[in-house]
């Protein structure tokens, strides 16, 4: 009897790994034929990334050389593409007039590289990323050095960039999302890969959209984004993404999706012809990785030597950079809905970030970056679906630790250690060198243990251990926390620490913040996240980019919210003092916007109540046009500064009181502070200005300024402590803003200036402005930072700044007209 | 005048795409019925709640979106954006209505039922 014919069309990792699992079944079964429209025999194309960086030669990733189909008596056409199916005469017509007849066809015919229509498309030097020949094109490339510009930032396009760096090019990757691999990482892991390769000479640029390419005299020259930016290149790669290949299919009248639509025994429309690989469609899905690729081939090899009922069920996957030296490693979902849970590591030493998601006690996803051994291991528990309840302590520290505290009473298995075995594999430390530390020393926290010890104080991942041996020493004595209390639940380090390190190890981020402190979530909270974006918008003025999202609405839409939603407006009236056209223009903008309170403050300014928000902007313009700017009513920042009339008037009045709160105001509105800032100006000790229960105050006499501080009159009344006093009016300024200025680098997140200076002492505090260095240095930086803070947030919003803010999202859904 | 644009109920609409609305963050989409708050988190899921808060009816577009849920600009009530429900010490405190929702190739797309 003769054989049937199998025929493949597709000499790719699917179209031969069906081979090898049929002939594994069943050898004699079938006369088996490969059409492939490459040129070569059957290679591992994930190993194109490697041969692109030259670490591998195409000898390596061959997976079966020409000996292999001659062995197994397979004919190979490489180099002929498969033209037509005549599903009829069960035959196909390839490329040279080659018709072959089939009993069973299979479709693996991969997908084809997806070409963005950019205006230039078609000019030298623009390529894709995914077969030999493109590896080969891009290799003579780059050695002609210059620059290459990659746009996608998902696997594909990072392992492009990152081999035409290794071969001497420099590469710029154009990714539109604001996350690198955003399918697959979150924005911490993310972050982290940006850093990792900007040291292997990798630029990335996000959120920004192609234009189109250029080029001179035929070849392409660079890549024109949205935003009017050219980023000049001499080779430019596209790797968008995929799409599956399937005219051959759609031509021979198989249904198609987005695939090959096929059934879980990867059949198509036609029970005589099958699809595999990247080109079939299962259940919706099209995949775009090997692993299913594998599953699929098992289940299509059991179908075809007789197994009709086998059934493959769709793949969960995994994804692994191949980036030398940087181990990114993700599997399933990093953000579950509800009912899941996120158990995060950091090690800042080592680089480290885990975080897994774990969803009804199983584990749904995992995101690891710098250390991705476990990530097998967390990929296998969620494809069994294993409850992992039990293991939540000591999952994240990975397989080995918590195996070896698996099912054994904790306890009893560390009181069995013996004093040589190792607990710290970082530092080499011993049991028994722990337990002599804690007996000898008397320690009594980890902290301290690690201080002595060095035992956990690299990558942590003995921590759990480590914790286990205070206990067992000292029993309830173990003290889990000392030192200051931390910010918040995500980490353990207090105020003082963060800003501290924020400074010393120049961290300019909040990524940064929270991989260098070992934040315990992904992202902070809202009591983390508003103090680290003032910590670094004080740290770093003029560099660090405010983070809108982490402030609480007032700061967001630069206005108050009132109980029913809608905002109030307090324009800033300087010192106090107004005239009859901010009078004029207030009333105005009362009139036209119907505002339906009108009131004025403890302040000493106007407050307009009952604004809606989508009319802020509106209301700002008006109030702009007639030369008011924000008060600033809303922010942790300074608020008023109030003031008598002063010399000007007063029969009393010793100095030009109004004046030195204007002037006051004028230089130092808009910023920035831990806590509000309300300042008073009296022109005599009868202090009608109310200076004595400010933050800082200043009460005016013949011979000078008297210049107090820590005042408050709201939930505790405070009055204030005299700092200095000072003869002229400019060293009133100076002092005044270098105490400011100290206070916004030491004050910690929501703390007043008197919690502050209660914490510090008013002695440090007047130490270091009644000397003229350091108050002049303070005065400097404060300066300085003005420079980025004295601008109008109103005027910025009014001119189109954060739009999507004030307006909706969309009106589809409203009443037009009426 | 009178002309509407409200879809016949049930319907999909289409309110805008993912990028839409910034990372953390939430937008507002008018409806004869009420504000709906569509909330995008920091690992790009996107919820869509009425925007009324269950305690006292503050409007949830405006706090600040933290994991997957959100906190009530008034008086700090976190919801979760999945549920609708208070969180924490407030746990049966209420619920913000869900609005069903969809995803299709970065389009967001939102059902009133009324
Ligand atoms: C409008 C105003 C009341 C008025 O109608 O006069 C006011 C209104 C609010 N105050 Fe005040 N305070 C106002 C003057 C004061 C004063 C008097 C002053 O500044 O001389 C005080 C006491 C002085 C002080 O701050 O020590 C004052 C002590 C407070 C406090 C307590 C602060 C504290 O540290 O204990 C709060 C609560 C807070 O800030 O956390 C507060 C908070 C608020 C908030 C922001 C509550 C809120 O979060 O919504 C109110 C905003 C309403 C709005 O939309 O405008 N307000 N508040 C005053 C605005 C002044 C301005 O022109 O900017
Ligand atoms: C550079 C690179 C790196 C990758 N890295 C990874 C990774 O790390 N992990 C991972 O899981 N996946 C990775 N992938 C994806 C993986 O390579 C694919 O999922 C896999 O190759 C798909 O197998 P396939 O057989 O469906 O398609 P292919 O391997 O593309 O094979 C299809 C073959 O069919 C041929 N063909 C198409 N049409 C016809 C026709 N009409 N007639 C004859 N022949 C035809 C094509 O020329 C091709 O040789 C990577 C891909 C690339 C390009
Ligand atoms: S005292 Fe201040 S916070 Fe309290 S109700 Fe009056 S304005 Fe509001
Ligand atoms: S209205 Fe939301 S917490 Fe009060």
């Amino acid at each position: 009897m003769p054989k049937e014919r199998l025929v493949v069309v597709g000499n790719g990792m699917a179209g031969c790994r069906v081979i090898e699992e049929v002939l594994k079944r069943d050898p004699e079964r079938y006369e088996i034929t490969v059409l492939g429209a490459e040129p070569r025999v059957n290679y591992d194309r994930i190993m194109l990334s490697p041969v692109l960086a030259g670490e591998k030669a195409f000898e390596d990733i061959v997976i079966n050389d020409a000996a292999w189909y001659r062995d197994n008596a397979i004919t190979l056409h490489a180099g002929r593409a498969v033209l037509r199916v005549d599903r009829e005469a069960r035959t196909i017509e390839a490329e040279g007039g080659l018709t072959l007849a089939y009993d069973r066809l299979i479709l693996a015919t991969g997908s084809d590289p997806v070409r963005l229509p950019l205006p230039g498309a078609d000019l030298a030097g623009v390529v894709t990323f995914r077969d030999l020949d493109d590896v080969e094109t891009m290799v003579a490339a780059a050695d002609a050095g210059g620059r290459a510009v990659v746009i996608g930032g998902g696997l594909l396009g990072l392992e492009a960039a990152y081999g035409l760096v290794r071969r001497g090019m420099a590469a710029t990757v154009v990714h539109l999302m604001d996350v690198l691999m955003e399918r697959q990482l979150d924005e911490a892991s993310g972050w982290l890969l940006r850093e990792a390769l900007s040291q292997r000479g990798v630029e990335t640029v996000l959120g920004a959209q192609s234009e189109a390419i250029v080029g001179t005299d035929g070849r392409v020259s660079g890549l024109k984004l949205k935003d009017g930016r050219t980023i000049p290149c001499d080779l430019l790669v596209m790797a968008v993404g995929i799409r599956p290949s399937i005219s051959l299919a759609a031509q021979a009248g198989l249904i198609c999706g987005r695939g090959v639509v096929v059934d879980d025994g990867l059949r198509t429309s036609d029970p005589a012809v099958f699809a595999i690989g990247e080109c079939a469609e299962h259940r919706g899905v099209a995949y775009g990785l090997v692993a299913p690729i594998w599953e699929m081939c098992r289940t299509l090899a059991d179908v075809l030597t007789g197994d009709e009922d086998a059934v493959y069920e769709g793949s969960l996957l995994q994804t692994r950079l191949k980036v030398s030296g940087v181990d990114v490693f993700s599997a399933g979902k990093f953000s579950g809905g509800e009912g899941c849970e996120d158990v995060v590591f950091r090690d800042a030493g080592r680089g480290v970030y885990k975080r897994v998601v774990i969803e009804n006690g199983k584990v749904a996803g995992a995101v690891l970056f710098g250390d991705a051994a476990d990530g097998a291991w967390y990929f296998d528990l969620m494809k069994r679906g294993e409850d992992v309840t039990a293991l939540r302590d000591t999952l994240i520290f990975g397989q080995a630790i918590t195996e070896a505290l698996r099912g054994v009473d904790p306890k009893s298995a560390v009181a069995a250690m013996p004093d040589s075995q190792e607990v710290c594999g970082c530092n080499g430390v011993c049991k028994g060198v722990i337990t002599t530390a804690i007996t000898d020393l008397g320690l009594k926290t980890i902290e301290a243990v690690r201080a002595f010890t060095k035992a956990s104080a690299s990558c942590g991942s003995c921590t759990p251990l480590v914790e286990q041996i205070l206990t067992l020493q000292l029993g309830d004595a173990f003290e889990v926390q000392t030192g200051p209390k931390s910010v918040c639940g995500c980490t353990s380090h207090g105020h003082g620490v963060l800003r501290k390190r924020i400074l010393e190890e120049e961290l300019k981020s909040m990524p940064a913040v929270m991989q260098a402190l070992e934040w315990s979530t992904p992202d902070g909270c809202p009591t983390c996240r508003p103090a680290l974006n003032y910590y670094l918008l004080a740290a770093w003025p003029g560099e660090y980019r405010d983070d809108k999202q982490s402030r609480f609405i007032n700061e967001r839409a630069h206005a108050n919210i009132q109980k029913d939603g809608t905002y109030s407006v307090v324009p800033r009236m300087w010192g106090g003092v107004t005239s009859s056209l901010e009078l004029r223009a207030i009333a105005d903008v009362v009139d036209k916007f119907a505002i339906p309170t009108v009131k004025v403050t403890g302040g000493q300014r106007i407050d307009l109540l009952g604004v809606a928000k989508d009319d802020l902007p509106a209301v700002w313009a008006d109030l702009n046009a007639a030369g008011m700017v924000s008060g600033h009513a809303y922010g942790k920042a300074l608020r008023t500064v109030k003031t008598c009339v002063g010399s000007d008037w007063c029969r009393f009045g010793t100095q030009d009181s109004t004046g030195l709160g204007v002037r006051l105001e004028k230089f130092m509105w808009g910023s920035w502070t831990p806590a509000k800032v309300k300042l008073g100006v009296s022109g005599c000790p009868r202090n009608c200005a109310e200076a004595t229960c400010k933050d800082i105050g200043v009460i005016c006499v013949d011979s000078g300024y008297e210049i107090h501080i820590g005042g408050a009159a709201g939930l505790h009344i405070r009055g204030t402590e005299l700092l200095t006093k000072v003869a002229g009016e400019d060293e009133a300024v100076w002092a005044i803003c270098a105490i400011t200025q100290l206070y916004r680098e030491e004050g910690w997140y929501l703390e007043r200036i008197y919690k502050w200076m209660d914490r510090v002492g008013l002695d440090t505090i007047r130490a270091q402005i009644e000397d003229a260095d350091l108050r002049k240095a303070l005065y400097d930086r404060f300066a300085y930072s003005q420079r980025f803070s004295r601008i109008d947030p109103w005027a910025e919003r009014v001119a189109g700044r954060d739009g999507d803010e004030f307006n909706p999202l969309s009106r589809r859904l409203e009443f037009v007209g009426a | 005048m009178n002309a509407m644009l409200i879809p016949a109920t049930g319907l999909w609409t289409d309110v805008g795409a993912i990028t839409d609305i910034p990372r953390r963050g939430a937008r507002r989409v008018p409806t004869p019925g009420g504000d709906i708050a569509v909330f995008r988190s920091g690992d790009n899921e996107v919820f869509a709640l009425r925007d009324r808060c269950p305690h006292k009816g503050g409007p949830l577009s405006q706090g600040i979106v933290h994991g997957r849920s959100v906190t009530c600009p008034l008086h700090g009530l976190a919801i979760d954006l999945a549920s609708g429900e208070a969180l924490g010490a407030d746990r049966g405190q209420g619920c913000a209505p869900v609005i069903p929702l969809r995803i299709e190739e970065g389009r967001i797309l939102i059902r009133t039922d009324g």
